[in-house]
């Protein structure tokens, strides 16, 4: 019952006091503005260039956005208890690890759906893109699975924010990573060989590559090695991004340096 | 003034210079979309294009660096507890608030020169510059006309708390509306009027053609004269805030 109301009620709080971006002042320009602008410019190059069609930058930025909140809120969430000079607190107490930063996770996973689903939805009327009916739920439930998986990333990063001073820049370069390698402007095939494999362990490659198969008209059953595996990475980035935060919590504890970075 | 001015800028360019977010991402993070800009045109094959792209993605970071960090400048003093000792120095508010935008706006030559050479040996993009003399001074221009854009954004957000994320907004679509990566004439015909207001536009324009051979001594004039726009347009508004924020007491506040 403790680790409910500490992963539930405890990852609602942190998220709501951390995460100083639900500000309309920011809100509305970063989850609302920022993604359609990406989408416009890609789409536009897109067309500039003679790559890709409509559909493939809608689609591949709104999924990738994700990645903002899912990544800048999971940093601010764990490294803003240092700033704020509340880890030490937070970390003195007898609360189980996994609900105490699981939880923290959850909120930030719904925000990254949320921005997802809004940049597809407005993405897909400005360049009226058909998308088959039967095809928006399984495309809804791939968005969400893409902010778990990237939310899996985002614990890594937020871990690492236990070390690195500047959260905002290493959030800003594994979304241009993201950006860069997971097909979200160039498809696979034509990225070079060595960053089409890199893709593979990263999150939203799968999620992205499903989702525009169902827009294509793919039935479910066509994709779903795609949303396994990006389930799979999701898992696996959360699995490195607990054992990372154990253990520069243990390091911390034992040379005395949590408050440092 | 002139004294001022120079100091101002050298002593913010090394601020900048030692800054992770203004010195090292100012220039990782157009390298992104630079390198996703010459992977997408690589893809399509046209070598023209490819190489309009990359003058323009040599440009963006002049621009990322003063947007999001113009516009929270004036909150940065004042988190700093330096604005009202910039407020009550005989010099003039904007005569201090120039240099510290035109010096965000000079940080974005690191990234330019990073690239060009990332579009070189990366990618084989060999820029060619047709007039070496005109180029040097259409990126001066430039440099320049956006540190007033730049000047202008920091005066107006000034009520704004988190300008940071409005200044972050507008990074795209300069980049879109100006035809940074892309002819303009591919955008709705609505958006060229605007494009012509905004200094980068002229600025980016000035240096392709001084780059690839052609006619840049118009743009650059426009680029000097928008900029200029702006920046008085800037003192205008710099003059009213600054009484405003006196006479209520509120310079602190925000």
């Amino acid at each position: 019952m403790s680790s409910a109301r500490i992963f539930f009620i405890g990852g609602l709080t942190s998220y709501r006091a951390l995460f100083n971006w639900l500000s309309p002042w920011i809100l509305v320009p970063t989850f609302v503005v920022g993604p359609i602008t990406q989408i416009l410019l890609f789409a536009y190059i897109g067309r500039a260039a003679g790559i890709g069609s409509d559909e493939f930058f809608v689609i591949g930025n709104a999924l990738q956005y994700a990645a903002i909140p899912c990544l800048f809120a999971m940093g601010n969430t764990i490294a803003d208890e240092r700033r704020q000079m509340t880890l030490g607190i937070i970390l003195a107490t007898p609360a189980p690890r996994v609900p105490l930063f699981l939880g923290r996770a959850l909120p930030v996973i719904v925000n990254g759906f949320v921005v997802s689903l809004f940049a597809l939805v407005v993405g897909g009327l400005i360049f009226s893109i058909d998308v088959p009916p039967e095809a928006m739920l399984p495309i809804v439930a791939v968005t969400a699975v893409c902010a778990f998986s990237c939310t899996g990333l985002g614990l890594v990063g937020a871990a690492l924010s236990l070390r690195v001073r500047e959260t905002a820049v290493l959030s800003n370069v594994i979304f241009g990573v993201l950006l860069i390698f997971c097909g979200v402007n160039v498809p696979l095939d034509d990225l070079p060989g060595w960053m089409a494999s890199v893709a593979a362990y990263l999150p939203l490659t799968h999620g992205i590559a499903a989702a525009r198969e169902l827009a294509d008209g793919a039935a479910v059953s066509a994709i779903v090695d795609d949303v396994a595996l990006e389930v799979a990475v999701g898992t696996v980035y959360v699995g490195i991004g607990m054992v990372m935060l154990w253990y520069f919590e243990w390091e911390s504890r034992r040379r005395a340096t949590l408050e440092m970075a | 003034m002139a004294r001022v001015f120079a100091v101002a800028w050298l002593l913010h360019l090394k601020m900048l210079s030692r800054s992770a977010f203004d010195g090292v991402l100012g220039v990782l993070w157009p390298l992104f979309f630079a390198t996703i800009a010459f992977l997408m045109y690589g893809a399509g094959g046209d070598d023209e294009a490819l190489l309009y792209a990359a003058v323009g993605a040599s440009v963006m970071g002049i621009w990322s660096s003063v947007s999001t960090s113009a516009s929270s400048a004036v909150q940065r003093e004042r988190w700093a507890g330096t604005l009202e000792l910039l407020v009550i120095a005989p010099v003039r508010l904007p005569v201090v608030l120039l240099p510290i935008t035109t010096a965000m706006a000079t940080i974005g030559l690191y990234s330019m020169v990073a690239t060009l050479l990332w579009g070189r040996f990366l990618f084989g993009i060999d820029v060619p510059v047709e007039h070496p003399v005109l180029f040097c001074l259409s990126v001066l221009a430039t440099v320049v006309s956006i540190g007033m854009v730049g000047f202008l954004m920091a005066v107006t957000v000034v009520r704004y708390r988190t300008a940071w994320a409005l200044g972050s907004a507008f990074e795209e679509p300069v980049w879109l509306i100006c035809g940074f990566l892309l002819p303009i004439a591919l955008l709705p015909g609505w958006v060229e009027p605007i494009s012509w207001l905004l200094a980068p536009t002229w600025g980016v324009r000035a240096i392709r053609e001084s780059a690839l051979g052609g006619t840049p001594f118009p743009d650059l004039v426009l680029c000097l004269v928008v900029g200029l726009g702006y920046a008085a347009v800037g003192m205008f508004f710099a003059e009213r805030i600054l009484t405003a924020a006196r006479r209520n007491a509120s310079l602190a506040l925000s």
